[in-house]
């Protein structure tokens, strides 16, 4: 028996060795669309299905007007945990198509993908000419440019213009004290204290409503200078959440606004025509870019308006920022044609028409500086709003980390232990936040 | 010859079976992010599972919670049910195959069905509408998660219930016809009769039930979501092999996730044993033999 578990174990410390693969070593070469090649086809992994899959097609079409020798075969519907599988097992993966950043330091610090400078430099890509400081961030990790971006959402504030009349408000509101102000006028409480129609939802689970408490508004950061979680030190945690709480308190309670959002048709209502702010039961609600579109779409009967969202009064230089992040593409280290995937790559994410047709299509935020000047978006004052907080300095996603979405989801559930009323010392509830994200960090390899 | 013929199996068992059991055991001792060669750590997983992961012991108390109530409530559901059933004179098949029906539903179209039925804006939540009752928020209420979770439990029961109607139907007449001669009441022959004979098979459903609630995923993965809502609201929905999934998958800790999962399978084979070495004391079987 003790031989055999010997030889078992034997077994699997050899496989478990044998379970990871090599990375590209070739040479990089920028590949010349004039010349003559030999037929090439790259495997593309990518996340979009159906109609936004379409889209995508479209854009592969002009691709191959440019390089017809280089056959794009896409492979839709794939996710982060599809990508480590793909890679790990030395799947043939040229281009992957990731939703979004959480996961770029996982990708960039272990090799799973390639670091793209050297194609960067050799086709003289310069990246602060053409990309946003934001995206440039959110598609690298400790100066490995391991992807680039293709699109982004970005969030503001969408406000109901005939409400802010009817309430004699002039216009959005730029500070948070500006937006309590703004909530307690546009309410409207029944007579038994439920509430009719909410100024603003202040609960962190109301559809985008978590993008608003992952502190940028606040100038909140989530690490000290020596990566440790910032959640316990840096004030302006607590300051966010007890704001957030004086709101809760004049809504009457959780349990109000919980009954508030039930009312309103509960979580699933945010991708149907019952959308609260489209029906009218919220004056303002922080959104993406795209809620234009489902606006359109659902042929909702609303006057409004799209603006930053606002910003803690002491922090006015942050008004204009937002919290943005969109998809990301890269090349795997299990790529068979690195060369030709670049070429793909950066006609995805900086060819002009590329650009401008994708963000057309899909109506996100282009990720160039050329496609945002594109007449289009530009010409739609509710969409040139995402626009702009797309290019101001100080918006940015939460920072990345090798565990991923490991403390924003801490994050999450600690503001929404604390809405309800299961946190009773706020100050050390955020303090072992900090450290159960420090502890969990070290887990990582 | 013998080999031969069983080397499928055998081959299958080692490469699926053996392999991966083995594998993770090593990854339990290892930081491996599955991206990387693994990284010899020794204890350290264990050690941070007990002394520093308190959400850890969260997906433990959630657990412990859907065994402690989930199980008995749907054993005794199903043995309510069918013994109703035993009761029933016209049309038994028709309502057996009503009751057992749901089992044939997969476990996340059901989960999605109840998320229809229980979304605020759902049936259920307009009757009590209308009805002037109280509207609870179902899944997205820490309150109301776990136990919405035991009503889906509920509705899919039908397999434990089939069993126990068999078992009902298997206990010989005889035997109540005597304690109806010694003026037993209803009761009386339920508890003294009844029971005694379908024990076997109520321990059965423990068994696999306490296996099953330990093992809780596919129900509470659905109603929360997934992704970065996974055991939402409020860390109410985070179960052990949740937390297990959100290591090994979506934090890529897959020497942790494998360390986890060691510690389920241990546990999992204690209160296994424990419920076979308890058994005597609580469990007839006829003739004797067990």
């Amino acid at each position: 028996m003790r031989r055999t578990l010997i030889g078992f174990t034997a077994i699997a410390l050899v496989a478990a060795a044998c379970s990871s693969g090599g990375g590209n070593t070739g040479p990089v070469e920028t590949v010349n669309p004039s010349g003559s090649h030999a037929p090439v086809t790259l495997t593309v992994w990518e996340y979009w299905t159906e109609r936004e899959l379409s889209n995508l097609n479209d854009v592969v079409k002009l691709f191959n007007q440019q390089y017809p020798w280089i056959n794009v075969d896409i492979v839709p519907g794939k996710q982060f945990n599809d990508y480590v599988r793909g890679i790990n097992s030395g799947q043939t993966i040229d281009v992957a198509i990731d939703a979004g950043p959480d996961n770029v330091a996982k990708y960039c610090s272990t090799g799973a993908f390639e670091d793209l400078t050297p194609f960067i430099s050799a086709s003289g890509l310069d990246m602060a000419k053409t990309f946003p400081p934001a995206a440039s961030k959110y598609t690298s990790y400790n100066g490995v440019q391991c992807t680039l971006p293709l699109l982004t959402d970005a969030y503001g504030l969408y406000y109901n213009k005939d409400m802010f009349a009817a309430a004699h408000i002039d216009g959005p509101p730029k500070t948070l004290s500006e937006f309590e102000a703004d909530i307690k006028k546009l309410t409207k409480f029944n007579s038994d204290g439920t509430i009719d129609v909410a100024g603003w939802m202040p609960l962190s689970s109301f559809y985008e409503n978590y993008n608003f408490y992952n502190g940028l508004p606040w100038g909140a950061t989530w690490y000290t200078s020596d990566g440790k979680s910032a959640f316990g030190s840096d004030p302006k945690w607590a300051e966010m959440l007890q704001w957030e709480k004086g709101l809760i308190d004049y809504f009457h309670g959780y349990d109000n606004l919980q009954k508030f959002y039930a009312d309103v048709g509960g979580p699933n209502s945010e991708w149907s025509s019952a959308q609260a702010f489209e029906t009218g039961r919220v004056a303002m609600a922080i959104d993406g870019e795209w809620r234009e579109s489902f606006i359109q779409n659902d042929k909702a009967k609303i006057n409004y308006g799209t603006a930053p969202w606002p910003v803690a009064d002491d922090q006015s230089q942050l008004y204009g920022s937002g919290q943005v992040g969109g998809t990301i593409v890269g090349i795997p280290r299990t790529a068979e044609h690195p060369n030709e995937a670049w070429a793909f790559v950066q006609f995805l994410t900086t060819n002009t028409k590329a650009v401008d047709t994708f963000a057309e299509l899909l109506r996100n935020v282009p990720t160039t500086y050329e496609s945002l000047k594109n007449p289009v978006l530009v010409n739609d004052p509710l969409f040139a709003t995402f626009l702009d907080i797309f290019q101001n300095p100080n918006s940015s996603f939460p920072p990345l980390t090798t565990s991923g979405t490991l403390a924003s989801d801490a994050l999450g559930t600690f503001v929404s232990k604390w809405q309800a009323g299961q946190v009773s010392d706020l100050q050390q509830g955020l303090q072992e936040l900090a450290s159960q994200i420090d502890q969990q960090s070290q887990l990582g390899a | 010859m013998v080999l031969l013929f069983m080397a499928p199996w055998i081959i299958g068992f080692l490469a699926f079976i053996m392999y991966p059991m083995f594998a993770s055991l090593y990854y339990s001792f290892t930081k491996y992010n599955l991206l990387q060669p693994p990284q010899w750590a020794g204890l350290f997983n264990y050690r941070y599972m007990f002394a520093h992961d308190s959400n850890f012991w969260l997906s433990v108390r959630n657990t412990i919670w859907i065994v402690v109530f989930g199980t008995p409530i749907q054993i005794l559901f199903a043995i309510v049910t069918a013994v109703t059933l035993t009761r029933v004179r016209r049309g038994a098949g028709a309502y057996r195959t009503i009751f057992f029906m749901p089992t044939m539903v997969p476990t996340v179209a059901a989960a999605l069905g109840f998320l229809f039925l229980l979304d605020p804006a759902g049936p259920i939540d307009t009757i009590l509408r209308l009805l002037h009752l109280p509207q609870p928020l179902w899944f997205s209420s820490a309150q109301w998660a776990k136990p919405s979770l035991v009503g889906l439990g509920l509705w899919g029961v039908g397999d434990t219930m089939i069993i126990f109607l068999a078992a009902l139907l298997d206990v010989p007449k005889q035997l109540y016809e005597a304690a109806d001669i010694e003026g037993a009441g209803a009761w009386r022959k339920f508890r003294s009769i009844t029971l005694p004979m379908i024990s076997p098979v109520i321990f059965f459903s423990v068994v696999m039930g306490v296996i099953g609630g330990f093992q809780y995923f596919t129900e509470a993965y659905v109603v929360s979501g997934g992704g970065q809502s996974l055991g939402e609201p409020q860390g109410s929905l985070l179960f052990y092999s949740t937390w297990l999934y959100q290591q090994g998958f979506q934090y890529t800790n897959m020497g942790y996730a494998s360390a986890l999962a060691w510690l389920l399978f241990v546990v999992v084979m204690i209160c296994t044993a424990i419920l076979i070495r308890t058994s005597n004391r609580w469990v007839f079987y006829q003739g004797g033999f067990r």
